[in-house]
């Protein structure tokens, strides 16, 4: 078996790299276009010249001048100096669904025939890529027993949104929108559910979890009225907890006459498991870029899959993919579409390199996935449990975890003051990635959201476990040198914060920051 | 139900005896003692039915591949299509870069991992800023057309206005994705323009504009290809009025264009994808909104914002969140909007392509379109049937019209395709008031070859 190793030597890249503007000499330049033939130059002579006044550029342009290799160099050690799933230990970003991004994949992205295709041509030429949309959307549709799905969304915040648009569709067409404003979600659910029907209209009520961190039933039985529109849920939430209830959520919500839209961001451990069919919900959504095996980008570029039971298919943006048997085409004919989220349709990139990863898992291997990240998260579990100054959310409540674990550094913090933040900064020094800790509120203490799906070892996670351990342990023996911490990644611990929230100081481009801080 | 015949490269711990070593450290006979916590009633008894698993990666590879050949492309053929993604060329150099494994697998990681992720997409805002002449870029957008929806949500949280203006030569879907954004509270009203010039007809704006509006949104150039010599005009005008100036704009034109700043706006906004970012199928957009470094602009910001701040280390760069109690991650639904993965690697890409090009790079750059453009436009009338509706320059796309040919746009461009061209894209639905006409893009990639061969295909096509 392979070795467990902690990287107790490790030092990230720190390049102390200058500003792109430092390496600036006037006159340089990293590329020289493709020039415009001499003939086409004497027909139509300086047009550039012969632009009237008001719009030639007459301000100056104060982009770098730099040469190519300098150009390439730069981006390079600032690549160096970031982590990335498929060179780290990033199970650490729970709730991210952090896997390996095969290179394969990459590899058919700058296939010209696809890199090099424009979403407008003739639909006989893009015959591959519609195809490609069609049979993906046949795997959404299998792994979650929806009907129809639109892969137009850019993220996951996005199909959100899509959701809550096609929601407000739904009752305007029934005359019901000034009634039924309020959608429903919980505390442990994604912010984007709440934020979502928020900017599309609605007003929003969170609910709390109960006693075994499952979301409240009874105050949500006591939010559902005739207001109603929605519960926008995330299951199992980001703390890992399957809600058992999701069903009975279902008949609660469609028994004042409102929908369910099912938030599958976390869907990695159920594939081939647990769908959204079952559980009754109207929608759904997946986060093509976690579950389905594509990059992340450092965000995005990024897909969500909105996918609704027939009776909703109507309100999904234009176009949709069809097929009538001998060809692939966009069906723009949708009278009570919501319109559209977003130009073209849909990240094609993500959608292209889910497809590949799809067939190369095949309906067996997807379900592998879910086990061994379960099985992963549970191994991973067993060890955390012993490690002192460390806990996790709803701790003994007898329910077994799924795909991720909210742990939290609640004792170490009563013990030594050491919490949070200053661990994530400290396991950066042994080369594990910056941890999700929570999203805000902070509902659990001193969080730490770990989610090890199935690309990593046995290995990987033990080694993870033991750098928590020696972090803790060196917080107890001196939580001075913790709270000062990092010390080996690619940045020193950040001093006077309040800057970056001063509009007189802050510098969002570099001419504001020569302005602002004299430089 | 198959058997798994081999223990997946992607999932390690699927190894017969490392499964059975972990799940008896936590007392499991199998999975099922974990899913036993989902209820009977909510698990999926059957087997997915999907196609078996491509076992190889070769074979994955040559099964993609024959998709992807049934698709026609810009590298063996000569496109001419544009208005929204381009067909520009993509420097070796951000290719590399974008295909680096820290930028391409990284996620939400902090500037303390994550340092070179920060500075690469600072440096991408600030030298959108150094185009737009605007000192306040936020990190990437979904798309141009999100730019515009959120800017304008942007624009009437801070006044406290509930209409948008928006120049009638807008494209179609841009404007479906804008009027899903606004509906909750937003009017979206359009503004008419001169068929003849393509210019947003000021005497309508004027018209239009009450103290109710928030935001008046144009393009330089237009969806149809004009240059709006009025920018100045328009800008002011919405200033009267007190409402805000906001410009979209083809930031690969700023180098011989002016600064959208400098002529009064106080939104620029626009698409990634022309500064090194291959077409994709449409899947190399990603959005850009610089506005005005003055906080009640920035206060509004939905996006994620990056700054330069201090560390411990005397003389380092360090970076941080910018204002981060505005979004939604810190304030849930009290949060500006709502912000979430978008198209980050995009700006990081047009961060090395703008570093590439530099001021000379961007001024070539569009002189010789400018001239190409010009060329194909004069060879294009004297095409029979064939005219130019739209009268002055145009910086990539313009418009062109068959009426007089007697055949329609997409009779046109199915022949085209005989000749290995992809013809423009036919607006005859979208601006029924040009009747058969099509919107064609020239860049820099086009050759005088390139230019002639369409000429020539047209000449025999339309005789």
């Amino acid at each position: 078996m392979a070795k467990m190793k902690v990287r107790k030597n490790f030092q990230q890249a720190r390049w102390n790299e200058p500003m792109i503007y430092e390496l600036s000499t006037k006159g340089l330049r990293g590329i020289i276009p493709p020039l415009v033939e001499k003939d086409i130059q004497k027909e139509t002579g300086d047009v550039a010249a012969k632009l009237p006044d008001s719009l030639k550029r007459k301000s100056s342009l104060d982009l770098p001048e730099v040469a190519q290799k300098q150009v390439l160099q730069h981006f390079l050690h600032l690549s160096q100096e970031t982590s990335g799933a498929n060179l780290n230990n990033d199970l650490v970003e729970g709730t991210c669904t952090m896997k390996y991004n095969p290179r394969v994949c990459e590899r058919l992205a700058l296939n010209p025939g696809f890199a090099d295709v424009h979403p407008d041509q003739d639909i006989e030429t893009i015959q591959g890529m519609l195809k490609i949309y069609y049979e993906f959307e046949k795997v959404v549709k299998e792994v979650s027993g929806m009907d129809k799905f639109s892969l137009q969304p850019g993220g996951g915040n996005h199909a959100v949104y899509t959701a809550a648009s096609i929601i407000r569709a739904y009752f305007e067409e029934r005359g019901e929108l000034e009634q039924r404003n309020e959608i429903i979600t919980t505390i442990f659910s994604h912010p984007c559910d709440a934020a979502c029907p928020a900017t599309a209209g609605f007003k929003v009520i969170t609910i709390y979890p109960d006693e075994n961190g499952m979301p409240d039933i009874e105050a949500i039985k006591a939010a559902a009225n005739e207001h109603t529109a929605a519960i926008f849920m995330t299951n199992p939430e980001d703390i890992g907890i399957y809600n058992v209830h999701a069903d009975e959520v279902v008949k609660v919500i469609h028994g004042v006459g409102g929908l369910c839209f099912y938030d599958q961001a976390n869907a990695n451990a159920f594939l081939g498991v647990a769908r959204a069919k079952e559980a009754g919900f109207d929608m759904c959504h997946f986060n093509i870029h976690k579950t389905f095996g594509t990059p992340h980008g450092g965000e995005g570029p990024a897909c969500g899959a909105i996918g609704v039971q027939e009776y909703m298919a109507k309100y999904l943006p234009v176009p949709t993919v069809e097929f009538d048997g001998n060809k692939y085409y966009l069906d723009y004919d949708k009278p009570d579409s919501i319109g559209r989220v977003r130009e073209y349709i849909g990240q094609s990139s993500v959608v292209l390199k889910a497809y590949a990863w799809s067939m190369m898992m095949g309906p067996d291997y997807l379900k592998e996935c879910a086990e061994i990240s379960v099985i992963n998260n549970n191994y991973m579990l067993n060890i955390m449990e012993k490690i002192p100054g460390v806990t996790h959310a709803f701790k003994g409540n007898g329910i077994v975890r799924q795909e991720q674990i909210r742990y939290s550094f609640q004792p170490l913090m009563d013990k030594c003051g050491v919490g949070s933040e200053d661990m994530n900064r400290h396991m950066g020094d042994y080369g594990i990635p910056w941890f999700w800790a929570s999203h805000y509120p902070w509902v659990i203490p001193e969080p730490m959201t770990i989610e090890p799906c199935e690309s990593y070892t046995k290995e990987e996670i033990e080694e993870c476990c033991k750098v928590v351990e020696i972090c803790a342990g060196e917080a107890m023996e001196n939580p001075d040198f913790v709270k000062n911490a990092p010390y080996n990644t690619a940045m020193h611990k950040r001093i006077d914060d309040g800057d970056l929230d001063d509009p007189a100081k802050w510098a969002l481009s570099w001419k504001a920051y020569k302005r602002k801080h004299n430089e | 139900m198959s058997e798994k015949r081999f223990v997946h490269p992607y999932i390690p711990n699927s190894e017969p005896a490392v499964k059975r070593e972990m799940l008896d450290s936590i007392g499991m006979d199998s999975v099922e003692d974990i899913y036993k916590g989902i209820p009977d009633r909510l698990r999926y008894n059957k087997r997915m039915d999907l196609p078996e698993p491509i076992i190889s990666e070769y074979s994955c590879e040559r099964y993609m591949d024959k998709i992807l050949d049934e698709n026609r492309n810009a590298r063996n053929n000569i496109c001419f299509l544009g208005g929204g993604t381009w067909n520009h060329y993509v420097p070796a150099v951000v290719e590399t870069v974008m295909e680096r494994d820290e930028f391409l697998t990284c996620y939400v990681g902090d500037a303390y991992t994550d340092h070179g992720k920060f500075q690469a997409l600072w440096e991408s805002s600030s030298m959108l800023s150094d185009l737009t002449g605007l000192e306040a870029t936020c990190t990437p957008c979904y798309d141009w057309a999100n730019a515009i929806s959120v800017a304008c949500r942007m624009a009437s949280r801070m006044t406290g206005k509930t209409e948008i203006l928006v120049s009638g030569s807008i494209a179609e879907d841009r404007l479906l994705v804008v009027k899903n954004y606004c509906k909750p509270e937003i009017k979206v009203t359009l503004v008419d323009y001169d068929r003849k010039t393509g210019l947003l007809d000021i005497g309508d704006l004027k018209n239009k504009l009450n103290d109710n509006v928030a935001a008046v949104y144009f393009e330089n150039p237009s969806y149809l290809g004009a240059l709006e010599v009025n920018a100045g005009e328009i800008c002011e005008l919405a200033h009267d009025a007190g409402a805000t100036a906001m410009v979209g704009v083809d930031p690969t034109s700023l180098g011989i264009l002016e600064a959208p700043g400098s002529y009064g706006a106080d939104y620029a906004v626009g698409e990634l994808q022309p500064l090194g970012i291959h077409m994709n199928f449409g899947g190399g957009v990603g959005g850009f909104i610089a506005t005005k470094d003055e906080e009640r602009f920035v206060a509004e910001f939905p996006s994620l914002l990056f700054g330069v701040c201090k560390t411990t280390q005397e003389g380092e760069y360090g970076f941080g969140e910018v204002a981060y109690e505005r979004t939604s991650y810190a304030q849930r639904e009290k949060g500006k909007d709502f912000i979430g993965t978008t198209a980050a690697l995009h700006g990081v890409a047009a961060a090395v392509y703008m570093a590439l090009m530099g001021p000379q790079g961007f001024k070539e750059m569009g002189e010789g379109i400018l001239q190409r453009v010009e060329y194909v436009k004069e060879k294009l009338a004297e095409v029979p049937g064939v005219t130019i509706p739209i009268s002055g320059y145009s910086y990539c796309d313009f418009l062109v019209d068959f009426n007089g040919t007697g055949k329609s746009v997409r009779e046109i461009n199915k022949k085209l395709l005989e000749y290995n061209v992809l013809g423009g894209k036919d607006i005859s639905g979208e601006f029924p008031e040009y009747g058969q006409a099509a919107l064609y893009s020239v860049t820099e990639v086009h050759t005088k070859e390139d230019l002639d061969t369409l000429i020539k295909a047209l000449k025999e096509i339309c005789a």
